[in-house]
């Protein structure tokens, strides 16, 4: 007779928390004045409409996975860990153009993180936080001891300088966080969605099949409907990070550090007020001259509130992102 | 219960004069919101939405486009109501 044997699942551990993070941004500071030619602009306008007065952009030679593999390298050490302690890499960019392989194998191997589990994830600018969602999951199941979160874009091959929707707001970096186990909780319930009812508000002019069909297309490059998306995220997108607080268990009197996505210096001030934050929080306005980085944005702007120590260790942060999809992801984090 | 048109009005002043900074008494129903009173279509947005929540209708993104001066804002949020 045969013995019918039960299965054994990962052996769960009580509390997650992120253990460093690092970033890097594009070598080159490009300010307004150098973009505002070809849309007929000027550096008043846009510091005016979105708080920008220079973004920070690569140079030709480096890629969307370069910038991953700098930003990872500086969370890896300051964790005190090499590739070798990681177990899953989820890298999160939209401007790593292969559909196959995944660019998070590629920056495994390159880390030393060899055989760690490595994928993609394509949520845009909410890309890091569905990551870290993603990270704390794997952690707390016991699926994973230690996740490498890097949010990476080149957003300038994305670029159409004569685009007066989204394309003078574009930087270039890469943000990454290491994730493992902890004894204290260290990452808030996730809370996060999408509404493919708005794939259109912000979107690719073209797809690389239609390019293929017709090579005068040149590269895809991005557009936004900008006043249906800085409504959206003003207003939509305060009472997720609302309940994301609420999940976690704290009130904005609890918050020390606010970090919305980079996309807008208005929209990001929206947010805080419509939040109810108290005067005392730190908001993150990294974007004044690092431009919006996508996936990038949120790690690159808590690692900068660290460095200038506007923020602590052990602060408690607030942060969300939100883009094209339309995708969102917020959550209450500990600071590292 | 519904708003009249002069509720309306007034309380769509106070919005604006909130997001703008401008006096309650400049806007005046024949006032276009973009070249009277040099509102951009990120306020226009904030504006509207405020708007929604006091008077409890919908403007739609759509919508927001054909609002030109201040007339038509109270005149589509008069209709928006009834509805």
């Amino acid at each position: 007779m045969t013995v019918r044997r039960t299965l054994r699942q990962a052996e769960p551990v009580a509390h997650s928390r992120i253990l460093a993070i690092g970033g890097e941004r594009g070598a080159r500071v490009v300010p307004n004045d150098e973009i505002v030619g070809p849309i007929d602009s000027s550096d008043e306008w846009i510091r005016q409409r979105t708080g920008i007065v220079t973004r920070r952009r690569a140079t030709d030679d480096v890629d969307a996975l370069d910038l991953a593999e700098a930003a990872a390298r500086t969370a890896l050490d300051r964790a005190g860990l090499t590739g070798a302690d990681i177990d899953v890499v989820i890298l999160s960019t939209i401007t790593y153009f292969h559909q196959t392989p995944a660019g998070a194998a590629i920056l495994a191997e390159r880390l030393g993180a060899t055989p760690a589990a490595a994928y993609d994830v394509s949520a845009a600018c909410a890309g890091y936080a569905y990551g870290i969602g993603q990270a704390d999951a794997l952690v707390r199941s016991g699926t994973a001891r230690h996740v490498l979160v890097i949010g990476a874009e080149k957003m300038s091959d994305v670029v159409d300088p004569t685009d007066r929707s989204i394309s003078f707001l574009l930087g270039d970096g890469a943000g990454a966080a290491v994730v493992g186990p902890s004894d204290t909780p260290g990452i808030g319930p996730t809370v996060w969605g999408s509404d493919g009812s708005k794939a259109q508000s912000i979107r690719q002019t073209h797809s690389l099949a239609e390019l293929a069909r017709d090579p005068s297309l040149g590269m895809p490059t991005l557009r936004q409907d900008g006043p249906s998306v800085f409504r959206w995220a003003s207003f939509q997108m305060a009472p997720v990070a609302a309940k994301a607080m609420a999940e976690a268990g704290v009130e904005p009197d609890d918050v020390q550090v606010f970090v919305p996505h980079q996309a807008n210096v208005r929209i990001i001030d929206q947010l805080a007020t419509q939040l109810g934050l108290p005067e005392s929080v730190v908001v993150a306005r990294d974007i004044v001259d690092t431009g919006n980085t996508s996936a990038a944005s949120i790690p690159l702007a808590t690692e900068r509130l660290l460095a200038e120590g506007r923020a602590s260790s052990g602060d408690i942060a607030l942060q969300i992102g939100f883009g094209a999809g339309l995708v969102y992801a917020a959550q209450v984090v500990v600071l590292p | 219960m519904a708003y009249t048109a002069q509720e309306i009005l007034e309380g769509l002043a106070e919005i604006v004069a909130e997001e703008t900074g401008l006096p309650t008494d400049a806007v005046a129903k024949e006032k276009s919101f973009t070249d009277d009173l040099d509102i951009d279509s990120l306020s226009m947005m904030t504006i509207v939405t405020h708007a929604e929540d006091k008077f409890g209708v919908r403007i739609p993104d759509d919508e927001v486009k054909n609002l030109t001066t201040v007339g038509d804002a109270v005149t589509y949020i008069e209709g928006a109501q009834a509805a």
